[in-house]
């Protein structure tokens, strides 16, 4: 379980996270929605501690991230898979090389258990043919699956997804939040996924947490958000355009 | 318009922690150096890249700044009847001081440049933060490699650069202009010393550290976007090669 207790974050004047509490439940599929620039991606950053709180705390399993460092940092991160918004894949590796990189990396298995593993997780995805295409070879869906065969390859307990659909097609913006429900299923992590996929978010996550002015504004099942009577939760899900002019 | 005053000490306040960064950026760096794992292939990669593929051009610079030397020494030397000592000339200038000055600014510009250019896109594609959230720690991964195959490469290539150099002499001073091979290498042999040697493979060697560590350092902290790796990549190679002839000064003055 993930717990946020009163999380704040600035930028030189700007203050992006202004105390966010929030509960993550062990083993569900949790959304955390909002407008751009809201400080979704920070907040998902401070949950594996590459950001640090100005102040507040964030409680992976009771151990605050913020008090770590070194190796006990790392052992945490160890149960961490993340999926980044931009893919982060390697641009110097191959898709193979990419999805095996943490196994390399993190694990004294053979190269032999570590070629099976990695298949395994690119079939899993739909990449089984393309093990030695470079990231800048693939689509934008594709890099999306690579990146997912990557984040699941050492089986974490929990997963970060941010933005997974980011700059993708309808058609393949489905595919990758069925890619994410049926990994989910499959391998039972955490899964906490930034999204401003409305609806389509809903029909994979089974609590959302709508992040908004740098706070949770709510935080509940998907049919509740989506007939929240909180005006903020609505104008969004409605996508109407707000009095001041902001898109 | 602000005030001056306080414009001169938010600048001077900036390159003070710029300085503060660089010199903890330094020493994580030789922390991480001498922590276990050693990344031996990730070493011996950096090696390939910034040695050998840095060996084409420090054979062409070194050819012709051994050959200008022998021109321009046997013209000046010729003047007051001393051509003989072409060889000590030519061999005492590239053995301490062009050798491992050109041969660090051609890696500086080479594979410094590319380094920093690789480690900011890398920054930039959060695929630095993606070894992070992976428990891989950067500087371990990306830094030390390099940091470590320059200290080990530039000895080499200004090494390779000395010796080309000194035959790029040859070629115009013996070949060329008529002056008698064994006077070239017996004068050379007298009047270049170990202690020359020596100093000039210290230099080489606080060299390798300095472009490697600027390099790295420009990439790791670059700004944001095309731009801040472009103006990232400028500052290492301008950086690196300034502090390469600021401190090759003081080198000389403590070493000879």
């Amino acid at each position: 379980m993930i717990q946020l207790i009163d999380l704040c974050k600035s930028f030189e004047q700007q203050q992006v996270l202004k105390g966010v509490n929030l509960t993550i439940p062990r083993g569900q599929v949790t959304a955390i929605i909002g407008r751009s620039g809201g400080g979704k991606s920070v907040l998902l950053k401070h949950l594996i501690g590459l950001m640090r709180p100005d102040s507040g705390q964030v409680l992976v399993d009771g151990t605050d991230l913020g008090r770590l460092r070194g190796k006990a940092l790392d052992q945490v991160r160890e149960k961490f898979g993340v999926l980044f918004q931009g893919c982060a894949l390697f641009d110097s590796l191959t898709v193979f090389d990419n999805v095996a990189f943490p196994l390399r990396e993190k694990t004294r298995l053979s190269e032999s258990e570590i070629a099976t593993r990695t298949m395994q997780r690119l079939e899993a995805v739909g990449l089984a043919d393309m093990p030695h295409k470079y990231p800048a070879e693939l689509s934008g869906g594709m890099k999306k699956r690579a990146a997912l065969a990557r984040a699941l390859i050492h089986d974490p307990q929990i997963i970060l997804f941010d933005e997974p659909t980011t700059g993708l097609d309808p058609i393949l913006l489905n595919s990758v939040h069925r890619l994410i429900l049926d990994a989910h299923k499959r391998f039972g992590f955490t899964a906490v996924v930034v999204s401003h996929d409305i609806p389509e978010i809903f029909d994979i996550a089974q609590t959302v947490a709508m992040l908004h002015d740098g706070i949770i504004v709510e935080h509940d099942k998907p049919e509740a958000i989506m007939t929240s009577a909180n005006p903020i939760v609505r104008q969004f899900i409605t996508g109407a355009s707000d009095q001041h002019g902001q898109e | 318009m602000g005030n001056p005053l306080e414009a001169v000490g938010r600048t001077v306040l900036v390159q003070v922690r710029t300085m503060g960064r660089m010199a903890i950026f330094l020493g994580s760096t030789a922390l991480w150096t001498v922590l276990p794992p050693l990344k031996f292939r990730r070493i011996v990669g950096q090696l390939h890249f910034i040695g050998v593929k840095s060996s084409s051009i420090i054979l062409l610079t070194a050819a012709f700044s051994g050959m200008v030397l022998g021109l321009q020494g046997y013209y000046t030397l010729r003047k007051f009847g001393s051509e003989a000592l072409l060889g000590p000339a030519v061999g005492l200038t590239l053995i301490r001081e062009l050798g491992p000055v050109l041969a660090a600014l051609m890696v500086a510009a080479r594979a410094g440049s590319a380094s920093a250019a690789e480690i900011g896109i890398m920054r930039i594609t959060e695929q630095i933060d993606a070894l992070e959230a992976m428990a891989v720690n950067p500087m371990k991964y990306l830094v030390v490699p390099k940091v470590v195959a320059g200290l080990i490469a530039l000895p080499l290539l200004t090494a390779i650069f000395d010796v080309v150099g000194i035959f790029g002499g040859y070629l115009v001073g013996v070949e060329m202009l008529g002056v008698s091979a064994g006077t070239y290498f017996s004068e050379m042999r007298n009047m270049v010393e170990m202690s020359d040697i020596r100093g000039g493979f210290l230099k080489s060697l606080s060299f390798g550290l300095i472009v490697t560590w600027v390099c790295t350092y420009k990439g790791f902290y670059t700004g944001y976007g095309a731009e801040g790796v472009g103006k990232a990549t400028t500052e290492a190679v301008v950086l690196s090669s300034v502090l390469v002839l600021v401190w090759n000064y003081f080198m000389t003055a403590l070493l000879f």
